[in-house]
């Protein structure tokens, strides 16, 4: 059973968003992803201060078997990636909602959290898999 | 059209992530492929390859057929077991699949050939024994699981019924060992010592059991394959299709050039292709900027001209990432891999990163 926080916002590609006390959003994959990907061993980010646009493929984790698109939930500029990553790419397989946050985003378009589904969508979205 | 082999139930049993492979119900990992490989380079670990085509030739004209039908020459088997590498090439000089045979007694011999191949390599071995006194059986009652790490055998001797502990305790490297209907080759696709075991398809989960018992690890496909790139170790499909000549797919070693008087299919095609010169190479690569080679990955060589990879993946014992690439003849010891529009360094060095559980 993979673990999906009721605090979170999530997308049908296995991201998920939480909204920071400054305003901004991190950004990272699922517990149901990354078990989906297995070992990951190589994480690729976009530079801080870039401007993504939502479903843009702004990050890649590579695992042994595969390389795999994540596709941004919103748009914004990014104000911080997680540069941990760059050597311990495993971390997002131990803790993909903490440690194994992926960027921190300042929204352009608030609205579009809108279109996020709850924890309860999420968990359905995944028993249909 | 989905198969399953007869160790399918004991890998849903033992965890195993299950995928299609080559239209064969098989587990990927049983939940880290990494674990898995490190498992086989330090202790013990063991496949299911029952998918692979196990066929036996018995007949007065076997060694004949097989010295016409494969690039390396079954002449060189003079001992009761001994196994040898080879390449089936077509006419024009391409691999039709790799495979072990191992020689039994003057009239049988035992071929081992990869699973994705097996119907294509069923109808060319047919079709070319025509004339030859061969009789072809596949052998798909067999099973196989091979057991494989620095502790592989001693843990297998102890799972394997007392007959056949006689049988293989002695076992060289690359020799083969019959035992009633259990047949145990010290051969491997992982760059570690062990054994491939093949029996009776009816007796393999009880002794897949009794190796988990002596502390053997399952492992799935996918340690199979980081495992047999560490080592060196081609795959068929990737490395080497039918478009290519083993001469530009490392595998120049395979071919048996004398006698000069042997005839074997693909010959002539080998011997116009050296003639002409041999325009390409098959190198290893050690990427040292970060990142992940996969195959089909354009290679830039400087002043040189361009290549691609064939094989790629992390390399979990050298924690960086390793590919097989076909390059130009003359790449020196480094060149460039385009990487999702990135041009990121490698380093060129044999196709050979670990032995003995070493890097190299």
């Amino acid at each position: 059973m993979s673990e999906i926080p009721s605090e979170l916002k999530y997308t049908k590609s296995h991201e998920w968003v939480r909204s920071e006390d400054d305003g901004n959003v991190t950004i990272g994959i699922t517990d149901h992803a990354q078990e989906l990907l297995g070992d990951l061993v190589f994480v690729e980010l976009p530079e801080a201060g870039s401007e993504i646009s939502a479903e843009d493929a702004a990050c890649v984790v590579e695992s042994v078997k595969a390389a795999s698109d994540v596709y941004m939930p919103v748009s914004g500029e990014v104000v911080a990636v997680n540069d941990s990553l760059a050597d311990a790419p495993e971390t997002i397989n131990d803790s993909p909602y903490d440690d194994g946050w992926l960027i921190k985003v300042k929204l352009s378009n608030p609205d579009e959290l809108l279109d996020l589904m709850d924890a309860d969508s999420y968990d359905a979205v995944i028993a249909e898999e | 059209m989905s198969e399953k082999t007869v160790l399918y139930e004991k890998h849903v049993e033992y965890g195993g992530k299950i995928v299609d492979f080559a239209g064969w119900q098989m587990p990927v990992n049983y939940g880290s492929q990494m674990d898995e490989h490190h498992q086989v380079r330090n202790d013990a670990g063991m496949f299911d390859v029952s998918h692979m085509t196990v066929i036996d030739l018995n007949g007065t004209g076997v060694k004949a057929f097989l010295q016409y039908l494969l690039a390396n020459d079954v002449a060189k088997l003079k001992q009761q077991g001994k196994a040898l590498y080879s390449c089936m090439l077509n006419h024009d000089g391409g691999v039709i699949d790799d495979l072990i045979v191992y020689y039994m007694n003057e009239s049988w011999y035992r071929m081992v050939v990869n699973a994705a191949t097996r119907d294509k390599d069923m109808a060319w071995i047919d079709e070319q024994s025509a004339g030859y006194e061969v009789e072809i059986n596949e052998r798909p009652d067999l099973a196989m699981i091979a057991v494989q790490g620095p502790h592989a055998r001693e843990k297998a001797i102890e799972a394997l019924p007392v007959d056949v502990v006689e049988a293989v305790s002695e076992l060289d490297r690359f020799f083969g060992s019959d035992c009633g209907e259990w047949f145990v080759g010290r051969t491997g696709y992982t760059g570690e010592d062990g054994f491939e075991i093949m029996l009776p398809d009816t007796e393999a989960p009880a002794f897949w059991d009794r190796l988990a018992e002596a502390g053997v690890k399952p492992c799935g496909l996918g340690a199979r394959d980081t495992l047999r790139l560490e080592a060196g170790m081609n795959l068929y499909g990737t490395d080497m299709t039918e478009t290519t000549s083993p001469l530009i797919s490392g595998l120049g070693w395979t071919i048996a050039w004398e006698p000069e008087e042997r005839n074997f299919i693909g010959r002539d095609a080998l011997q116009k292709e050296r003639d002409k010169g041999v325009t390409q190479k098959l190198v290893g690569l050690v990427l040292q900027d970060k990142g992940i080679l996969r195959g089909h990955q354009k290679v830039i060589v400087e002043n040189v001209g361009e290549g691609e990879t064939t094989s790629g993946s992390f390399s979990p014992t050298l924690k960086q990432s390793i590919a097989f690439a076909r390059v130009p003849k003359q790449t020196g010891d480094h060149c460039q891999v385009e990487i999702r529009g990135k041009l990121l360094n490698a380093k060129i060095v044999k196709p050979v990163f670990v032995r003995d559980g070493k890097p190299v």
